[in-house]
């Protein structure tokens, strides 16, 4: 599969000083656009995806020919209007759709990086996209927008550029990854680390792939992501094509087999060592300690409007941590909306077909465009 | 819109900082914008009316005032209003008394319960009063913490707040008490 062809890519020059005190420069950023910039350049959306989203926000995705992850929300006449707005989405770095990551061959030894990749942290992928604004001319984006981790990264984008959005749109996410996330987290690495064919992170050079680790992972996670309300609606017990009990292990209940699917047609699509990086990237990710306990600090200095939005069902990025992000944006008087929308589907909620967030959201770019200055 | 959010606009100044809590579908908070160059803050308790204001461009959050005033810094709002909604509380005397930390100044509207109709009600009937403004029985009532004009001039002084002005309106018209 040669898909370098359907890639974007921008090769970032300038060395970037990564949190873990490497330095990378030189290395590509995959991304993609969807609408066109205006000619006063005050419509471009910076979106930001999740764990193991990519830069194809939304039509089809030519890698995985696929509908792309956010194709509910962005398209034209959608919440993220492509008629209206320039949307701008790049893969993260430590990713594996084009962006640089351990997949990656190292330059100087001619080997696959590996795990001898760097680690990266939020704030490192941010400083990498900033560069797409120089990229495109954009001065200011007109808003950035992106869920779970993405809302990490929008999190952490305006605290270090706060004068480069006018709004922001953190959606089921945190400032702070809680014990919880990082153990399930770590459930998904020790099940990659654990597959034979992993060999310490090597696997590309030995031409394996440690799907039965990858899959067991995005299994473990695949369940943060609903709700139990969800899953009991749609599965209950209900067997697999199947009358009665088999007394054996394969997969019996419906809800078994939904899972083993999904753990399979995840690994065609995503590298396990990005899986690690990634995560770990998530896990490292505390915006609160960054500003040495006080959470407000880290917006002081923006005057962006910001809007929070969380899902009633979600408990992997509960309401209440999405509203520590709005008391700490009001104990500093900044313009802040917030809105917990009633969903059944857990986490998942923001990338589903969600009406009433899809409204929301939409309402709140269009009104806020309409009334920018 | 209701006089009594006209009354109000009236009282506020041109680009105070207001809390609108309880703003329900932000007609308060659009007619301070649009009259007074306000940009005002709510806080709703009701998700479709937290969307509708959403929807009108207002700055809103989904929240309930007698747990969510407690993120304000003190003196946040020139004004925090709480319109019709003091009685339905579990706890009145936290939220005034958060109304007045969050806000140099609170503007509190009340049913008012010593109403000679509602007394009347009470006199003849011998039931709890059911009136235009007060449509529900008590059974099934929000309004929970009933009181009287009296009873929060009194309750001024034992919580230690300054009432600078009352007005008490009828549906048409208001009349300076």
């Amino acid at each position: 599969m040669n898909i370098k062809e359907n890639i974007k890519t921008l090769i970032i020059k300038k060395p970037l000083k990564l949190d873990c005190g490497k330095s990378i420069n030189n290395f590509p950023l995959a991304y993609e656009t969807y609408g066109s910039l205006n000619e006063n350049k005050d419509n471009a959306i910076l979106v930001f995806h999740a764990l193991t989203g990519d830069q194809f926000v939304t039509g089809i995705n030519p890698i995985t020919k696929k509908d792309g992850w956010w194709s509910y929300a962005v398209g034209p006449n959608k919440s993220i209007d492509t008629n209206k707005y320039f949307v701008i989405c790049a893969n993260v770095i430590g990713g594996c759709m084009g962006s640089f990551g351990p997949s990656h061959e190292n330059p100087e030894t001619k080997k696959i990086y590996g795990t001898d990749f760097p680690v990266i942290t939020i704030n490192d992928m941010v400083n990498a996209q900033i560069n797409l604004l120089d990229h495109f001319k954009i001065e200011k984006l007109f808003s950035i927008v992106g869920g779970s981790m993405g809302g990490m990264q929008v999190l952490q984008f305006i605290s270090n550029y706060p004068d480069k959005a006018r709004t922001v749109v953190p959606i089921a996410c945190t400032s702070s990854h809680s014990a919880q996330n990082i153990a399930f987290n770590e459930l998904g690495r020790q099940a990659i680390a654990s597959d034979h064919n992993w060999s310490e992170g090597k696997y590309l050079s030995n031409n394996t792939l440690p799907d039965k680790g990858l899959s067991v992972a995005r299994m473990a996670a695949h369940i943060t992501y609903l709700s139990k309300k969800g899953l009991q609606e749609k599965f209950g017990r209900k067997l697999q094509e199947r009358d009665a009990l088999k007394f054996g292990f394969d997969a019996d209940f419906q809800i078994e087999s939904y899972l083993r699917y999904q753990g399979s047609v995840f690994v065609d699509r995503f590298d396990a060592n990005s899986y690690l990086y990634i995560t770990r990237a998530m896990d490292y990710f505390d915006l609160v300690k960054q500003f040495d306990g006080n959470l407000s600090t880290a917006f002081k200095k923006t005057k962006a409007k910001f809007f929070i939005i969380s899902f009633t069902s979600d408990w992997l990025y509960p309401t209440q941590e999405n509203k520590d992000i709005v008391i700490a944006l009001n104990a500093i008087g900044a313009d802040v909306g917030f809105v917990e929308i009633k969903s059944d589907k857990g986490h998942d909620s923001f990338l589903l077909d969600v009406p009433d967030f899809l409204k929301t959201l939409k309402n709140f770019l269009d009104k806020s465009y309409l009334e920018r200055k | 819109m209701k006089t009594e959010y006209k009354i109000i606009v009236d009282i506020i100044e041109e680009n105070a900082r207001v809390l609108d809590v309880g703003c329900d579908d932000g007609t308060l908070m659009e007619s301070l914008k649009n009259n007074k160059n306000i940009d005002a803050r709510g806080i709703e308790i009701s998700k479709d009316k937290v969307q509708i204001c959403v929807s009108k461009g207002l700055t809103v959050i989904e929240g309930n005032a007698e747990f969510d005033l407690k993120q304000f810094p003190n003196d946040s709002f020139d004004y925090v209003v709480l319109g019709q909604t003091l009685q339905a509380f579990v706890n009145p005397e936290i939220v005034i008394r958060e109304l007045l930390r969050v806000g140099k100044k609170a503007i509190v509207t009340i049913p008012n319960f010593g109403h000679w109709k509602v007394r009347l009600n009470l006199l003849i009937k011998g039931t709890m009063p059911v009136t235009e403004s007060l449509p529900n029985d008590w059974y099934n009532t929000p309004n929970i913490h009933m009181c009287t004009i009296k009873d929060f001039f009194k309750f001024s002084k034992v919580i230690d707040f300054k009432i600078f002005k009352s007005l008490a309106l009828t549906n048409k018209k208001y009349i300076k008490y």
